[in-house]
């Protein structure tokens, strides 16, 4: 293995750039930022490859890992480390975070600096919070990463950021200081320890666990978004800017599902199975529920934000069906999300860059103006809707297969989505590509420029190559997430 | 050695800040110069000369001195240190304010300052009611004047004739509880209380009546609710630079006595006084972070928002003994202090970012003067955003881990529900802190006046700034001295 701290590099390359662009950008000459902050980014990507190419697939224990007291005084450390289940999350951090740089790239004018700094310190804390292996130090990354979020979205967002900067900011702190009474009690009960490790192995008896199981819901809930806790993601994503909208989906949801991974699951294996019925309900409310929700929308954004939490549903669903399958299915749906997701909001950006509105009656007959724009958004809105050799597939089906191992009915509730989605997904496209002309400003529409096409290219790629051979993902969490259901089908009662 | 010479060496800090009061008092009569250049030099030099006598004198031992009446040990020095540094910050934050403020720029300010210190200092290192007395009154009316110093000033006439009617109302309360435990005891000096206690010859319903009224008095020094009345009249009232200092340094010194009286003391009535402060906690809480949320001047903001940090300083010492069992205390105390200590820091750094905005005939206080503060000065803004986010209690600021000392004592007391009452309630503060921060960041500037500040200002506030960031990312030093200068104290 590879000598270098390189979790720590992934933590701290993207942040130090973020201050040093935030020192050295100026208004006057935002190109210098742009490129640094490609720099920072890039690098930042560069350093996560060597945890895929080094990383040991049969291997239960966490990899990487780094130990350091941090706060002797209550035992807390800088304790880090990846296992299958984190580690792609990392890398699929570190690609976006380049994504988001690039799709600024023209579009943001004003106070590009602050702008690109955010994203690069946001990114260095979100790979925090995949690496920790400390309680305390999971907390201060999760929490740490609201305010660049906050910032994002309240300076560069649309007419009504404010509202929902605030509103982002208080409905995930609320989620988060539950999590944290709870850590404290974790913390008091293992007689003075905040890691995770520890705490996977300790047991605890039914009432506490319910009693944590739900805090940490309220947390991870918020964040996923689960219904009835999502209305914060709507509000926030048609006000925030196209790459704070693809950090969102792609990977700022992806933690607190991740959270149930690392947390809820393992820690509290006998209330996971107590209140199973509780998360596949909300979870099917989420994927049928939301999913009419989403058929019904006018903003685009506004219909891939809830789109995004049908298909968080599904997650939340395969982590509680505890088979390999589900659980596996669910990751796979977690990260072919970050790219699906990444790529719609993408696509609306290019759309709000030029329209300056992301409703659907503002558009209408994009096809005849932009072909090759038009012919990567039907990809994608595929792969949204969960077409087979794409990306959405894959997660879905794999969810699916497991859910009908465990109840035929669950099975059923939940494979309705591939109606809806389709319905929703493909609605909306025919409405914004198709039909005639509707006014002026679409007429006059250029396609996608080089720029454009190299992200829209990527992503592609990676959505078509997931769909196709899903083999190299999910070979690395194999080993973990059998590893993660053994431990939780070990009761912890005494 | 002559004993009286022994004593004076180890009370050495308080006498020379007492000798040079009175001297700059007189030299300053033959300054022409009207910025007071010189007395402001010696003022500095006098608090560094304390300091340096406070850490050479500090054996690590508790000594005491003048028959009891006073003591030094680590917890005292550490406070006096932190002390000595928020009066050397606050001294030169308020310079540049009083220097544009013709009213304000007199001899005396440096004098009062000094002799609130001395107040100060003298409260936390004192072992007998009297003591403490003496120096809640030497600060207190060196305060009153300061607020008042401002004669032209309708607002700080009625903030200094406020704060001082409440203030003698508290110390009369104050001073009647001592001459009950004095009734029930026989006794002023706190050790000799506290065996009075152990030896359980005293009249338990004198005791707890005058525990009412010491409890009281202490509350209204801290400004909790429901004495809390004064808080944000005063520190709407008072010139900035003189609000710094009342929302400052008093918070460590009030620290002090309370530990003194309640715990070196009175730790016997534990179970009394911790449910007559629970109350005042969760008072504190729920009032100081809801009243907050409607204020457009950021004073009084902040006014309030001290009381909310005052009621969380205060669960810390409510959750120390459990059912008798003194095992947490330290682990809650320290908590507390580290708090005050924290809270200190961060709130001479909010008052100095309201006085780096503020010029001559303009006070910068309505929170609409900070609109788009980003635009004006990108660092500035971020200076503030960290301040109000440390305040916040959001990670990687040294307000978090204040928050989360005390919240692990009270969970270590097993008090769950006490703490879910008081992350709830500060995720209500946290909506006025973000406030802020929005119209910082959010919102256009209504003033595109360039900011005037000497440079030693800025450098200063830049590196208190950092200090809430380096301490939020490293708050085990400041933590562990904490828990260690009481372990040795108490």
């Amino acid at each position: 293995m590879s000598g270098y701290p390189l979790l720590s590099l992934a933590i701290w390359i993207p942040i130090m750039a973020g201050l040093l662009i935030l020192a050295v950008g100026r208004d006057s000459n935002p190109g210098l930022s742009r490129i640094l902050s490609l720099i920072g980014a890039l690098a930042g990507l560069l350093i996560t490859i060597p945890l895929y190419t080094n990383f040991d697939a049969s291997s239960t224990v966490m990899q990487f890992v780094e130990l350091a007291p941090w706060i002797p005084r209550f035992n807390i450390n800088y304790h880090l480390g990846v296992d299958g289940i984190s580690m792609p999350f990392i890398i699929l951090n570190s690609f976006i975070t380049v994504i988001v740089v690039l799709a600024g790239w023209q579009v943001i004018k004003f106070k590009v600096a602050q702008y690109n700094a955010a994203f690069l310190i946001m990114s260095g804390l979100f790979n925090g919070i995949f690496c920790a292996l400390d309680g305390i130090l999971f907390y201060v990354f999760f929490e740490a990463s609201l305010i660049p979020m906050y910032l994002i979205i309240g300076i560069w967002g649309g007419h009504n950021r404010v509202y929902a900067a605030i509103k982002f900011f208080l409905y995930t702190l609320f989620g988060s200081l539950l999590f944290l009474v709870a850590q404290l009690y974790l913390f008091i009960y293992s007689g003075g320890s905040f890691s995770i490790l520890d705490w996977h192995q300790m047991p605890i008896p039914m009432g506490p666990q319910i009693a944590i199981f739900m805090a940490f819901l309220i947390a991870f809930a918020v964040k996923v978004p689960m219904w009835p806790v999502h209305t914060w993601l709507p509000d926030a994503h048609p006000e925030a800017p196209t790459g704070g909208s693809i950090i969102l989906a792609a990977i700022a949801l992806k933690l607190g599902a991740y959270g149930f991974l690392r947390f809820s699951l393992p820690i509290l294996p006998d209330a996971s199975h107590e209140l199973s019925w509780l998360m596949i309900t909300l979870s099917l409310i989420a994927v049928v529920y939301i999913g009419f929700v989403a058929l019904v929308q006018a903003d685009m954004k506004r219909l891939v934000a809830y789109s995004s939490i049908a298909h968080m549903g599904f997650v939340t669903l395969g982590f509680f069906l505890f088979t390999p399958l589900a659980v596996e299915g669910a990751i796979v749906q977690m990260i072919s999300h970050g790219f699906v997701a990444g790529a719609m909001f993408f696509c609306i950006g290019v759309i709000y860059d030029r329209l300056h509105s992301h409703l659907i009656s503002d558009c209408g007959g994009i096809v005849y103006r932009m072909p090759i724009y038009a012919a990567f958004m039907m990809l994608f809105a595929m792969a949204n809707a969960g077409l087979p050799a794409t990306s959405g597939f894959v997660g879905e089906f794999m969810v699916l297969m497991g859910a009908i191992e465990v109840n035929f009915w669950v099975a059923v509730i939940a494979a309705t989505t591939m109606i809806v989605g389709a319905a929703y997904t493909l609605w909306m496209y025919k409405r914004v590509i198709f039909g005639p002309i509707t006014n002026h400003h679409v007429e006059e529409l250029t396609d996608v420029n080089k720029r454009e096409l190299a992200i829209l290219l990527i992503l592609a790629f990676f959505v078509m190559a997931m769909g196709l051979y899903p083999e190299p993902v999910t070979h690395i969490m194999h080993t973990s997430v059998n590893d993660l259901l053994r431990h939780v089908a070990i009761s912890k009662l005494q | 050695m002559n004993p009286y010479v022994l004593d004076l060496i180890t009370a050495s800090p308080e006498v020379l800040v007492l000798a040079m009061g009175c001297l700059i008092l007189i030299l300053d009569l033959f300054v022409k110069d009207p910025s007071h250049t010189s007395t402001f030099v010696l003022t500095m030099l006098t608090l560094v000369g304390a300091a340096i006598l406070t850490l050479f004198t500090s054996t690590g031992e508790v000594v005491y001195a003048f028959n009891g009446l006073y003591v030094d040990d680590l917890m005292g020095d550490l406070l006096k240190l932190v002390l000595y540094l928020t009066a050397i910050v606050t001294l030169f934050y308020a310079r540049p304010y009083i220097l544009q403020r013709p009213d304000l720029r007199r001899g005396e300010f440096y004098v009062l300052m000094l002799f609130a210190t001395l107040g100060m200092m003298v409260m936390i290192s004192a072992n007998h009611l009297l003591t403490i007395y003496l120096g809640i009154e030497l600060l207190s009316l060196s305060v009153y004047a300061l607020v008042a110093m401002n004669r032209d000033s309708v607002a700080s006439t009625e903030a200094a004739m406020k704060y001082f009617v409440l203030g003698a109302l508290a110390s009369g309360l104050l001073l009647y509880g001592m001459s009950m435990i004095y009734g029930a005891t026989g006794t002023l000096s706190i050790p000799e209380i506290s065996d009075a206690l152990v030896a359980n010859a005293s009249n338990p319903t004198i005791l707890i009546f005058g525990l009412v009224f010491i409890v009281s008095g202490l509350a209204f020094k801290l400004g909790v609710v429901p004495f809390h009345m004064w808080v944000p009249d005063v520190y709407q009232g008072a010139p900035t630079a003189i609000t710094m200092l009342i929302g400052g340094a008093p918070k460590l010194a009030a620290f002090a006595i309370t530990m003194r009286l309640l715990v070196s003391g009175l730790l016997l009535l534990a179970p009394d006084w911790q449910g007559m402060l629970l109350i005042l906690a969760v008072l504190s809480l729920a009032i100081g972070n809801l009243a907050a949320i409607p204020q457009t001047n950021i004073k009084r903001m902040l006014a309030y928002s001290t009381i909310s940090h005052m009621g969380f300083v205060l669960l810390g010492i409510v959750v120390g003994v459990v059912g008798g069992d003194a095992r947490f205390a330290l682990n809650a105390y320290s908590s507390s202090m580290f708090y005050v200590v924290s809270y200190v820091m961060m709130s001479v750094a909010a008052f100095g970012v309201i006085i780096l905005l503020s010029r001559a005939g303009f006070e910068a206080d309505r929170i609409d003067d900070f609109k788009g503060l980003n635009k004006r000065s990108p660092w500035f803004a971020a200076v503030m955003m960290m301040i109000m986010f440390s305040m916040a209690g959001v990670p990687f600021f040294i307000g978090f881990f204040a928050k989360f000392s005390i919240l692990q004592a009270v969970v270590a007391s097993g008090q769950i529900g006490l703490a879910i009452y008081a992350v709830l309630m500060s995720l209500i503060g946290a909506f006025y802190y973000l406030r802020i921060v929005k119209v910082m960041y959010f919102d256009e500037p209504i003033d595109e006046s360039p900011i005037v500040a000497p440079m030693d200002m800025r450098v200063l506030l830049s590196i208190n700034g950092l200090a809430i960031a380096l301490f939020g990312l490293f708050p085990q030093t400041i933590m562990s001295l904490c828990a260690f200068s009481l372990l040795r104290s108490l």
